[in-house]
This record gives structure tokens, C-alpha cells and sequence, in this order.
């Protein structure tokens, strides 16, 4: 076990690796960054006089190390619209969008694993068929246009829920259903193909063949063998969600790191990109190692291959 | 209790396709018995419905599958009558199946001890402790080595060998009556196949077992069996005791079946295979249905299917070589 965890988090770093150094030359592939904070229309010996000040004229490896040194003392830079550091904005605005995004998994897990096992379950049945149709709707309505009939409905017509920001439960009730909605669909289709897989397994067979009543063998024996493809997916949304909540957030107005990176996108914030990016490949990395370290906690197989 | 353990008459299970336009007749028109501590083998090709007719003693079978007609009286009464509630205390209690592939019937993410202990636990109710001490013992009974320490594994801790003789511990953890094997060997090496079939036998003596041994190999069979059926395209084309059916085949099939094992040292007579396919079992062909095949095919089994005769003590066939010269007096009007 240890070893397995030493060998994920090596891989890991790599992955990391790549990612800023992907970042770094980015960056200075899309432009020349002196251009970026210069005011428009400085002169060439101004840009000069910001290289110097910047180190931007250095070899490139020295600059990727002084921008990967930065990075590891948690100098994203500052903000161009808020004078402030990045780092922290961003952490000033991570709360919320775990908040939204595990109120978002929790309401995709509820709604799609169950349905999922029963329409495995119940293949080919009236169940089913109301199973796939949920899961076409799920996949094929964009989040903003959920959002903005939520809010038409609910907000609009009802006055049941409050239509844009945060502070409330209430709040979170339809950007969370918004964001997950798409993952309930992804996470119920998984589940039934999943289930169905293992309800078609040999040991499945066995447990019947046992005598077990049918209840014990989906629940026991079909069940946490069907849940691990689930479970990795879902621990991969979740970062996905964190991530791509940049429209939910938008139309919601809900304070996070996902409408951080609209305004950084909107107002050409070129750091706040940088750090979002970087910030949110991060989260996605370490969330794959967590998942890949809980699955070996699930399945023994994986746990002695080491 | 007189008569057979297990009575199976005139038993049918069709294949219907999802439209209900093709029918397959996968158990056609099945009748055999079995006595306690017997061991029955059953042989014939893939696909000549040796697994189906296993599935439908327990009424185990997929959804497209249906029981069209027929009797299985299991000590007296009809396990087609029974309720499924009924048929799940027989399952695993009184019927065991042991199924074709070990590397694949055991659940990955259970131990060992968990799942041998799990019949007893749910069949008797017993308690965890004494349910995995019992477990314990059947391990040690299936001489797998080092029992306390293998009840804690998983299954891919285990070799081939190892995990298909916890299936069979699984299977007579509630010491049933009737042990069904589905080619439970195939997929073992031949030094651990002699040794698993040796354990069954020692098994079934010692529980006296009533056996039924699925095979598409005569040579297991023949030092397995006390009687050997052989199934053709749903059908049984030859039921008798095994001697007396390696003595003298009825059925130009078991006969071409017979001349198909290989003998040490006899290479003087050249084997020979069966000519042709097995029929499509959703469209046999008409009259018999080994006729295309068949070496002493006649005009009548192109067109009419023969019934079973009864050419010796115990021993059926259904081939219209084996009809008596009186022609038509055949074993069921």
C-alpha cells in the first residue's frame, strides 16, 4: 500500500511538471508578456526597461525556474483589476465554489446512482425506458439554459427561491441543481452500464446460485463491485465541476473561482487566467490521486499490485 | 422414499428472440432420472443445450429462456411448481452448481471465507464465527493448504486450481443432494484437472452426492460416470449405463463421438472427426436432426424425426436403427 501511494504521487508530480511548464510556454508563445503590462502604446524602450524589470530577456530555463520558485512560494502575482494578490483572491473565492460543487455531486450522486440501479436492474422495462430519456434530457440541456428556466420558474413565477447570489441554503438550491444536473445524467448512465456488466459477472451468477435472495446479491455483490468505475468518475467531477462552473457561476452571480476566471477573462486579467488554470490542474491531479488511493482502499486487487 | 432422487420428464425449454419470431429449442423433449450418490454425465457438442438443461433444474435461467413444458420431481415433488421464494431455499441447499469458469465465479472484492461462509450463514442461519469456522473446514475438506490463513485472502490471491476448488467447497457448504458440475475442468491444466475431478469423486462418496457431470469430454466421463446421456441439438440422443454405452453405441453420434477420443498406443486406427457442423439450434433440420451428418443416414430420417427406443437394459436411443423390427413399437406411444 505504501509503495502504491509512493508510485501515485511520483506520477503525480510529473503531471505537474508538465502542466506549468505547458503554462510557462504558453504564455510566452501567445505574446510577448512585456507587451501585456506595459501601458498600450509604450515605446520600445519602454518595453526594454519592463523586460529588464521582469527578467523577461534571461535564457527561458532561467526564467522557468524563477516562475516555478515563484510558484512554490505561492506567488501567482498580482492581479491587474484588483491590485491584489492572486493567490489569495482565489483562495477567497475557493470556498464557495466547493461549497456549490459538492452540493452539485451530492444531488447528481442522489439522483443518478439509484436510478442507474434500477434501470439496470429493471432492463429493458418501463424503468429503464424512463431511465434513458432522463439521461438524453440530462445530457442535452446546457447548464446556463437549466439555470435560466430555474430561475423563470422558481424565482420568477413562484418567488420560491432567490434568483442570483449567495449567503443562503436557498442560494445554492438552483446553481446546484444547474451544475448537476448534467452529472446525474453522466453518473446514472454509468451506474446502469456499470450494474449491468456486473449482474451479467459470473460471481453474480454464483451468489445466485447460492440461494441468496435477490436483494443481497444486487445490494452485496453487484453493488460495490458496480460502484468503483462510479466512484472514480465521481471524484474526477467534482474538480470538473469546481472547474467548469464558470458558466453556473456566471449566470447565478455566485461568488467563485469560476466567475473569477470570467472576469479575469473578460477584463484580459492575464494572472488571474494563469492562476486559475494552474490552481485548477492542480485540484484535478490531486483529486485523481485521492481517487486512485481510495480505489485501492475499495478493491484488493489493485491495493497488493502495488 | 421410493423412486429416483431427480425425475425428469418430457422437459422443454425454447429460446424465444425479443420479436417472438424465433424459437429455439434449446431442451427438447428431455426425460431422465437420477439416483442418490449416482453420477450422471452428460455430453454433447457446445451449443447442444447441456448448460441450459443444468440452468433449468434450477430454474436459474436468462429472461429469453422459457420451461415450455414438462415435469422435474426432485424427491417426489415438482420444482416446476415451486414458488421462487421455495426454488432459492433449494438453490445452493439441496441443488449446488459448480460453473464452468473458477477465475470468474468468485467476487473480487469479497474473501474467500466471506464467500464460502455466505450459503451457510443465509441457509441456516448461522452466525458469522461458527459460519466461518465451518468455512475453515471445507477448505481443509477441498485440501486446499494452510485453511486459516487462505479464509482471510482475496480470490486473485489464489491460483486456477485453488479458486475452482473453493467453487466446489461453495457448492456442498450445505451438503446438498445433488451436485451439478459444468465442464468445471476446461479451464484447469491437465495434472490439476486429474486431481479436481479426483476431489469430486472423493467428495460425492463421501457425501454420497448425487452428481451430474456436464462434459463435451467421453474420456472424463468415463471414469467418472455411472450413466452417460448424450444431447444432440436440444435432444438426448442416447441415455444409458456407461459401460454398456462404450460397449455398444446405439447412436451413430455417440458411435462417431466414440471414435473421436484419442487412445494411447493405438496408432493404428486413425481418429476420426465428425463430419460437418452442429445444426443452427434456432433452425435444426427436418426429421432427425443429426441426419445431415449421420454416415447411415436413411430416407425416413430426412423426414421424420424418430422417438426413443429402448434397445437394452436401461439404454435409449433415438435413432430409427434402433427400432425394433416391428418397426413402430417404440418405447412412449
Amino acid at each position: 500500500m505504501k509503495k502504491f501511494i509512493l508510485k501515485r504521487l511520483g506520477l503525480a508530480a510529473i503531471s505537474l511538471f508538465l502542466l506549468s511548464l505547458t503554462i510557462f510556454l504558453l504564455i510566452r508563445i501567445s505574446g510577448d508578456p512585456a507587451v501585456l503590462l506595459a501601458e498600450p502604446g509604450a515605446s520600445a524602450a519602454d518595453l526594454e526597461a519592463i523586460r529588464n524589470q521582469f527578467g523577461l530577456n534571461r535564457p527561458l530555463w532561467i526564467q522557468y525556474v524563477s516562475f516555478i520558485s515563484h510558484l512554490f512560494r505561492a506567488d501567482f502575482g498580482q492581479s491587474f483589476y484588483y491590485r491584489t494578490d492572486v493567490f489569495e483572491l482565489y483562495l477567497s473565492r475557493l470556498p464557495a465554489s466547493l461549497m456549490l460543487a459538492a452540493a452539485a455531486m451530492v444531488f447528481s450522486l442522489i439522483i443518478g446512482i439509484p436510478t442507474g440501479i434500477v434501470a439496470a436492474v429493471r432492463v429493458n422495462k418501463w424503468q429503464d425506458s424512463i431511465g434513458k430519456i432522463f439521461a438524453l434530457l440530462g445530457l442535452s440541456m446546457p447548464s446556463f439554459w437549466v439555470g435560466l428556466v430555474m430561475i423563470l420558474f422558481f424565482s420568477v413565477y413562484l418567488g420560491w427561491l432567490p434568483s442570483s447570489g449567495s449567503g443562503t441554503v436557498l442560494h445554492l438550491v438552483m446553481p446546484a441543481i444547474a451544475l448537476g444536473w448534467v452529472f446525474a445524467a453522466a453518473h446514472m448512465r454509468l451506474t446502469r452500464s456499470s450494474m449491468l456488466e456486473v449482474l451479467g459477472s459470473e460471481y453474480v451468477k454464483l451468489a445466485r446460485l447460492k440461494g441468496l435472495p435477490e436483494a443481497l446479491v444486487i445490494s452485496k455483490h453487484a453493488f460495490k463491485n458496480a460502484l468503483i468505475p462510479v466512484l472514480t468518475l465521481a471524484g474526477v467531477n467534482l474538480v470538473i465541476m469546481v472547474n467548469t462552473a464558470v458558466i453556473v457561476e456566471t449566470v447565478f452571480a455566485w461568488p467563485g473561482v469560476g466567475r473569477l476566471l470570467f472576469e479575469g477573462i473578460a477584463f484580459r486579467d492575464f494572472p488571474i487566467v494563469q492562476a486559475s488554470i494552474l490552481l485548477g490542474g492542480t485540484m484535478i491531479v490531486v483529486v485523481n490521486l485521492v481517487v486512485d488511493i481510495l480505489y485501492a482502499v475499495i478493491d484488493p486487487r489493485i491495493r497488493y499490485e502495488g | 422414499m421410493t423412486g429416483p432422487l431427480l425425475d425428469i420428464r418430457r422437459l422443454s425449454t425454447h429460446y424465444v428472440s425479443a420479436r417472438g419470431t424465433r424459437v429455439t429449442r434449446a431442451v427438447d423433449d428431455i426425460t431422465l432420472s437420477l439416483d442418490q450418490g449416482q453420477t450422471l454425465g452428460i455430453v454433447g457438442e457446445s451449443g447442444s443445450g447441456k448448460t441450459t438443461l443444468a440452468l433449468t433444474l434450477l430454474r436459474m435461467l436468462p429472461p429469453a429462456a422459457r420451461i415450455v413444458s414438462g415435469e422435474m420431481l426432485f424427491e417426489g415433488a415438482d420444482l416446476l411448481k415451486k414458488s421462487e421464494g421455495e426454488m432459492r431455499r433449494i438453490r445452493g441447499k439441496r441443488i449446488a452448481m459448480i460453473l464452468q469458469d473458477p477465475m470468474m465465479s468468485l467476487n473480487p472484492l469479497f474473501t474467500v471465507g466471506d464467500q464460502v461462509a455466505e450459503p451457510i450463514r443465509v441457509h441456516e442461519g448461522a452466525p458469522r464465527r461458527s459460519a466461518w469456522r465451518r468455512a475453515t473446514e471445507l477448505l481443509k475438506a477441498v485440501r486446499i493448504a494452510a485453511p486459516e490463513r487462505r479464509v482471510r485472502e482475496y480470490p486473485h490471491q489464489l491460483s486456477g486450481g485453488m479458486r475452482q476448488r473453493i467453487v466446489g467447497a461453495i457448492a456442498i457448504s450445505c451438503e446438498p443432494k445433488i451436485l451439478i458440475a459444468d465442464e468445471p475442468t476446461t479451464s484447469l491444466d491437465l495434472t490439476i484437472q486429474a486431481q479436481y475431478l479426483k476431489l469430486l469423486r472423493d467428495l460425492q462418496r463421501a457425501h454420497n452426492l448425487a452428481l451430474i457431470f456436464i462434459t463435451h469430454n467421453l474420456g472424463i466421463v468415463a471414469k467418472m460416470c455411472d450413466r452417460v446421456a448424450v444431447m444432440y441439438a436440444g435432444r438426448l440422443v442416447e441415455a444409458g449405463p456407461v459401460k454398456q454405452i462404450y460397449n455398444a453405441p446405439a447412436h451413430p453420434y455417440t458411435q462417431a463421438l466414440l471414435e473421436s477420443i484419442p487412445r494411447l498406443g493405438d496408432s493404428r486406427k486413425r481418429l476420426t472427426a465428425i463430419d460437418g457442423q452442429p445444426p443452427d439450434p434456432s433452425a435444426p433440420p427436418p426429421g432427425c436432426a443429426f441426419h445431415p451428418r449421420c454416415p447411415k443416414v436413411m430416407d425416413r430420417c430426412r423426414v421424420e424425426a424418430p422417438p426413443e427406443f429402448r434397445v437394452a437394459d436401461g439404454q435409449t436411443s433415438r435413432c430409427w436403427l434402433s427400432a425394433p423390427a416391428s418397426d413402430r413399437t417404440e418405447v412412449r406411444a
